[in-house]
């Protein structure tokens, strides 16, 4: 299919490039920017007129909810949400059921996410069997099978012995260890940050310490086996300020932050509202502008939407039993926006973290706008006012603290290798 | 907080004393004077509530606290229904909504609810259909607020005003929903000066933004103090990683003759019970003159009353 | 308007002396707050009745609380001896729709069993919706629905009616 982009404002960060120009695509790839090929017979012409037209987003954690809890969330629906998202390549998280921790999961769900609209399904292997943190899975295979990294997601390994080793053997092979710091004995059974609204709520807290000193660990471990990590989620100044120190010392290592946390503090939990119940927890004000910095100065690599589609019925209780975790696949390009706004923040710094450098910290192809390149692109209006609801989103799920919220900025249209995966209704 | 309160400002859930003005607070221990009274007389009701249906919902067993609202609503000539939902009964699935939605239909017109989550009986209120007024009995860690009021209560038929007292909170403040609900109560109060003492692994983080002075030492905490809140110690924090045992505690943070002495002379102990007499409270102190500990028990019903009268009252 | 009203007290002093001559040791005065404790105050001294005065608020006794709810401020009810078997004399400032002395009449009984109780008040403005009547009235006034009249005390506790 001959797609012709036309009179968008072309911003490719990669390339340094911000100006008003026109993309032309054929069989799946980028032909040429600017100047129409000759014999380019178009099929489709897209007018992005008062468009932004930049790479297809990379967001480097949506749950798809298959196999396993297809009550929360299906493949299909999820995959067009993230197309609405304006995202043309994931990384799915392990924590499946069963998690992927065997190749033929991997397979499995590569083969059905192929044979799908939306876009491309990086499977993140787990870490270890079963993700119980014990043994540690067959990562050779498991990339042969396509996964880029290997995580725990959300699980914690509780013995630093097996850290050790999954970081020693990963290292032997050059493979990426995607971790969140969170030390399991320091968080216990906390749900919201121990800090002085947790205290006015009484909400069990997961204390700053809890990253830190688990961050402390890996760090240590990642320079003695040098094992390539990328840390997920971070949340606290204080890990913000150990993650630039360390990589100030050479230390090559990648962060991410989830855009919820670069928003929202504690101080918006007054109310006990589940939507709010999040991992890792929202914290002070002083670590959300820690957060807003460090994205600004670089320190933080790229924003994730951290996309977590859970059942209404796992967030309609108290708060303490909800499941924690926020849907916002959609909500990943407009929080970048705001952020952006609101910072001073120039338009192509901001979408680069959501396109180029999640590109790099994956390993995969995209990120960028090139003459030769796949063709995922993402166009988006930058002014489009919405409310967040259920009847505007298209995911399957509702649980996002943004529920209700206006937004500004929205995809208009989406391709993924060529294909226009997503056109939104106006 | 607003959930608690209608358009015009009057009651309609009481679930924290957080953030409650403090005119409403006054009012509710006004009211409770003024049902001092039914309770010494022959006839302890009054038809205030008569054809209202009552129902206590305890998530969390508790036969003292349940048995107190039950007598307060039977004293309203309220008809009142006692559901204890076990843990278990919860595993077998049915969810909280399903439980109050079919409370609901059954014509209910206030829940008094206990559970064991902070943040439960919002949870409720903000589920129920809006002519239904909820009343927190006491959540996770959060609030107790009836038993915050009635201490206020107590402290206000002893002492007088709140203008010029010193009043410290001693123990486990960490897990408790009373001494917040206190601490609420005190400041709103126009307490000048409220302390809370305890050991570090006791005191939760940011607790001086409440408002509170913190103090680790107790002889230094309860000098000139004129009102003393004592704490239960539960049992599964007497060893534990936070506390080494019990007679330690005693000997650093209970209350005895000695270290009651430093109070004003005139100073009251209270106490929410159940009492650990020995490891929080000497029996010399819990039964001694400054004690008001009993008292505070009989209060409960009249603020209980006042709570529910109030939140009754007025077109939904 | 108010110039056509006759003074409270001249009203209280007739009442008095149509009471008095029904009065036995035994009668206990009981008025209603807030006006009906502010006649009885004066019958009780006019009267030279031996026993103690008593007052009753009926906030918790009227059938309009779950339109209007709890008055803010609820004064005690105070009945500083054993109804049982008693004569009471009921003492209240205007009767109108009869609903304030049907709550004051439960109130009593759930203090204890009177023997008698019989009805004083100041002005009857008719429009009852009950089967109540005074036994004693100090004056008997068809006042239109959308009027008031009420009784004031003054800062020198002088009482005064006056038409709204």
């Amino acid at each position: 299919m001959k797609i012709h982009i036309q009179n968008g404002r072309v911003i490719d960060p990669m390339n340094a490039r911000d100006e008003v120009t026109d993309l032309f695509i054929a069989a799946g790839k980028i032909v040429a920017i600017g100047q129409r090929p000759a014999d380019f017979h178009v099929n489709r012409t897209i007018d992005a007129s008062g468009l932004i037209v930049c790479p297809g987003l990379i967001d480097l954690s949506v749950r798809l909810r298959e196999p396993g809890y297809e009550y929360r969330a299906t493949l299909e629906s999820e995959m067009l949400a993230a197309a609405a998202g304006g995202i043309t390549s994931l990384a799915c998280p392990p924590d499946t059921d069963p998690p992927l921790d065997e190749p033929g999961l991997v397979e499995m769900l590569k083969f059905r996410a192929r044979n799908l609209p939306g876009p491309r399904v990086y499977p993140l292997g787990a870490l270890t069997q079963k993700l119980e943190g014990k043994m540690i899975t067959e990562m050779a295979e498991l990339t042969e099978a396509g996964c880029r990294a290997f995580t725990q997601a959300d699980a914690p390994i509780a013995d630093t012995h097996v850290l050790l080793r999954a970081m020693e053997y990963a290292a032997t092979f050059g493979f990426s260890l995607w971790l969140r710091p969170q030390d399991v004995s320091l968080a216990q059974d906390g749900v919201a940050h121990d800090g002085a609204v947790a205290t006015r709520l009484g909400l069990p807290g997961i204390p700053a310490l809890a990253e830190t000193v688990a961050l402390a660990t890996i760090l240590q471990l990642a320079r003695e086996t040098g094992a390539r990590v990328h840390l997920m989620r971070l949340s606290t100044r204080d890990g913000i300020a150990m993650v630039r120190a360390a990589k100030a010392q050479g230390l090559a290592v990648s962060c991410d932050v989830a855009a919820t946390h670069v928003h929202l503090s504690e101080n918006d939990l007054v109310s006990f509202d589940s939507n709010l119940h999040l991992c890792p927890p929202l914290r002070g004000l002083r670590d959300r502008d820690a957060i807003r910095e460090a994205l600004r100065d670089g320190s933080i690599d790229a924003l994730c939407s951290d996309h977590t589609p859970v059942d209404e019925n796992e967030k309609q209780v108290p708060f303490g039993e909800s499941a924690p975790g926020a849907s916002g696949v959609e909500l990943l390009l407009p929080l970048t926006l705001k952020w952006a706004r609101e910072m001073g923040v120039p338009l192509a710094q901001a979408l680069d973290l959501i396109s180029w450098k999640p590109a790099q910290i994956l390993g995969v192809p995209g990120g960028h706008l090139s003459v030769g390149s796949c063709a995922d692109i993402c166009v988006f209006d930058e002014h489009a006012d919405w409310v967040v609801n259920a009847q505007s989103l298209f995911s399957q799920s509702n649980n996002t603290p943004f529920l209700n919220h206006p937004m500004q900025g929205r995809v208009r249209y989406t391709v993924i290798d060529g294909h226009l995966d997503f056109e939104s209704g106006h | 907080m607003n959930l608690q309160l209608t358009e015009d400002g009057k009651l309609h859930h009481l679930l924290t004393l957080d953030g409650l003005p403090r005119a409403i607070l006054t009012q509710i221990l006004d009211t409770a004077e003024s049902f001092m009274d039914v309770g010494e007389r022959e006839v302890k009701k009054v038809p205030l509530l008569r054809g209202k249906s009552i129902f206590n919902l305890f998530f969390e067993p508790s036969t003292r606290t349940r048995t107190t609202f039950e007598i307060a609503a039977k004293r309203l000539s309220a008809d009142v229904v006692n559901l204890n939902i076990s843990t278990s009964s919860q595993s077998k699935g049915e969810a909280i909504l399903d439980t109050v939605d079919n409370l609901s239909a059954m014509h209910a017109d206030m829940f008094i609810v206990r559970h064991g989550q902070s943040g439960a009986a919002h949870f409720i209120a903000r589920h129920v259909a809006p002519h239904i007024s909820v009343v927190n009995a006491g959540d996770g860690r959060h609030a107790h607020p009836t038993q915050g009021l009635l201490d206020m209560f107590t402290i206000r038929r002893y002492k007088g005003a709140f203008h010029n007292l010193t009043v410290a909170i001693v123990g486990d403040v960490l897990h408790s929903r009373v001494a917040r609900s206190q601490i609420h109560a005190l400041t709103t109060l126009g307490v000048p000066e409220v302390r809370v003492i305890g050991p570090k692994t006791l005191l939760p983080v940011g607790i001086e933004q409440m408002g509170v002075k913190v103090f680790h030492n107790m002889e230094a905490g309860l000098k000139d103090c004129d009102v003393i809140i004592m704490l239960r110690l539960q049992n599964e924090r007497m060893k534990s990683a936070r506390l080494p045992s019990a007679q330690e505690y005693f000997k650093f943070f209970g209350l005895t003759p000695e270290k009651l002495a430093l109070a004003k002379p005139d100073a009251i102990v209270m106490h929410p019970g159940p009492m650990n007499r020995g490891v929080e409270i000497d029996s010399a102190v819990a039964d001694g003159p400054q004690s008001v500990i009993l008292p505070q028990v009989t209060y409960g019903i009249a603020v209980r009353m006042a709570v529910m009268a109030m939140l009754t009252g007025g077109a939904a | 308007m108010n110039a056509s009203l006759p003074e409270a007290h001249t009203l209280i002093t007739q009442l008095a002396d149509a009471i008095a001559p029904t009065l036995t040791p035994d009668t206990f005065i009981v008025g209603v707050h807030t006006g009906g404790v502010w006649v009885a105050e004066r019958l009780h001294a006019l009267l030279k009745c031996a026993q103690p005065l008593g007052t009753l608020d009926i906030s918790f006794y009227r059938d309009d609380f779950s339109r209007i709810g709890l008055h803010p401020q609820v004064k005690p009810s105070n009945l500083p001896f054993d109804l049982e078997g008693r004569d009471i004399l009921l003492v209240d400032d205007v009767l109108h729709s009869g609903r304030t002395v049907r709550a004051a009449m439960n109130e009593l009984f759930d203090y204890g069993r009177p023997a008698t109780i019989r009805l004083a008040v100041l002005i009857d403005r008719g429009d009852h919706e009950l089967p109540i009547r005074p036994d004693f009235v100090g004056l008997t006034l068809n006042v239109p629905k959308h009027q008031n009249i009420n009784l004031s005390r003054l800062d020198d506790g002088h009482l005064t009616l006056s038409l709204a």
